[in-house]
């Protein structure tokens, strides 16, 4: 359509930009602000992007739902599964020491695993929501 | 020290102003937009707080997700309406004024013996704030004390939060998650999508 | 009496939005109204928390080797859970008044409560 040129140019060019900042603010979320709540949020801002300019459905074949329900439960299965891993390897649970061989690099590793664990948890939810949303407005066809 | 306060005073009177429009105006499309607005502001005002892991995540959240999901509500629940307008209101409204005006008072008077705003001796800085302020680096390692208390010393609460959010995406699913049913079943289930 | 003010005025003006935002929630009729006032509420209570952990002076809290006075951190973990907690509510409101709307056809909450009464 044409008078959507505009808008699908510029989103080409913006979604890819998006995705990299989301995994930047992720990534360093040790040396500046941001974290994982953050990231996630920025990172289902670019599909939501995605799917207002090219259709729900288009979005739908990228990420289909069942990918967005288990990376949801995915998420939260590594937060809670590093927990386990440190029970398992001697310590407390959530006790991030006892995952490496010295207390500093175990912290790395313990914060690197659940801020990985809530972005992807809270990406996927924000997609679900607001693919629950836009989708609602469709009558189904048939009975 | 001036220029600090008058730029607080500055987005403080904006965010007022938000807020009164958003209680008088009745285009309900016009709220949602000065909601987000308001989000924004509160983000920079955030800012100049130095809280910056909290701007981060108010901008994202309050003027990204929560604008778009109001603007979907309202595209679902106005759909036959030309203009998104809300009732002209029945009833006058002095008892919450009342109310609102009672509250206030209370808690204007409640914040006067609030040691001074920005104050370092405050009795808020004192006890637990410098122990993780020292020992973060040498305990953890990472430099952003917020992300160290987030993610470190009080992890179980950010495991409670993890388990909120994916509530909340559960509930949602349940309840709008499929499409409506045509209009002449006049039923209010649905089904899921597989 | 002035250095008392100045230290205080910041706390008034956050009440102010305060009831504003919970005028709007139990005065106004329309659901995605008392909605939006609800997130002003939230928003103006997520201020007052970082106004008491300001500290004149001070830089944000990530640790640097030239900086001496930091602000507070706590308070600033505690605001971004509820910031989350609020966007979860909110989208769960937003998805009950979407629901409201498809059982009584309407989201003012006087036809609401006159459609209650009449069955």
């Amino acid at each position: 359509m044409k008078h959507n040129l505009i808008l699908r140019v510029i989103s080409k060019f913006l979604i890819p930009l998006i995705f990299l900042f989301a995994l930047y603010v992720q990534f360093h979320g040790d040396f500046g602000p941001g974290g994982g709540f953050q990231a996630g949020v920025i990172f289902s801002t670019g599909i939501i992007l995605y799917a207002l300019v090219f259709g729900v459905k288009t979005a739908k074949q990228i990420i289909p739902p069942f990918v967005l329900r288990s990376l949801a439960s995915f998420g939260v299965l590594l937060y809670a599964g590093t927990g386990v891993a440190s029970l398992l390897l001697g310590g407390k649970y959530l006790e991030y020491g006892v995952l490496a061989s010295t207390q500093v690099a175990g912290q790395h590793l313990g914060i690197l695993l659940i801020e990985l664990g809530v972005g992807i948890s809270v990406m996927s939810v924000m997609l679900i929501i607001f693919f629950a949303f836009a989708e609602r407005g469709q009558t189904e066809e048939g009975s | 020290m001036m220029l600090d306060n008058l730029v607080d005073i500055t987005l403080l009177t904006m965010l007022m102003v938000h807020a009164f429009a958003i209680i008088y105006l009745r285009n309900l499309f016009a709220v949602i937009m000065l909601f987000g607005s308001f989000s924004f502001l509160s983000a920079g005002l955030f800012v100049v707080m130095d809280a910056l892991d909290v701007a981060f995540t108010e901008a994202a959240v309050g003027a990204g997700i929560s604008t778009v999901l109001m603007l979907g509500t309202l595209a679902l629940t106005y759909r036959h309406t030309e203009d998104k307008q809300e009732k002209q209101p029945a009833h006058k409204p002095w008892l919450p004024l009342v109310v609102v005006c009672i509250t206030g008072a209370m808690l204007i008077y409640g914040t006067s013996d609030i040691p001074d705003f920005g104050d370092p001796q405050a009795p808020a800085q004192q006890y637990v704030a410098p122990y993780y302020l020292e020992k973060s680096i040498p305990e953890t390692g990472v430099p952003n004390v917020v992300t160290a208390v987030l993610a470190s010393y009080r992890g179980f609460d950010t495991l409670g939060e993890v388990t909120v959010i994916f509530t909340a995406g559960i509930a949602v699913m349940l309840l709008i998650g499929g499409r409506r049913r045509s209009k002449n079943n006049n039923t209010t289930g649905s089904d899921h999508e597989t | 009496m002035m250095d008392w003010i100045l230290g205080h005025y910041n706390y008034w003006l956050v009440i102010i939005i305060m009831m504003a935002g919970f005028y709007t929630v139990i005065s106004q009729g329309n659901l995605i109204k008392k909605i939006a006032g609800l997130n002003i509420f939230q928003v103006s209570v997520f201020m007052l928390y970082i106004s008491v952990s300001n500290v004149k002076g001070g830089a944000a809290p990530i640790i640097e080797s030239d900086v001496s006075l930091y602000s507070n951190p706590l308070p600033h973990v505690l605001i971004l859970t509820a910031i989350v907690v609020g966007v979860a509510t909110t989208s769960l409101g937003l998805a009950l008044v979407v629901r409201i709307k498809e059982a009584y056809g309407t989201i003012e909450e006087d036809d609401i409560h006159n459609q209650d009464q009449s069955l």
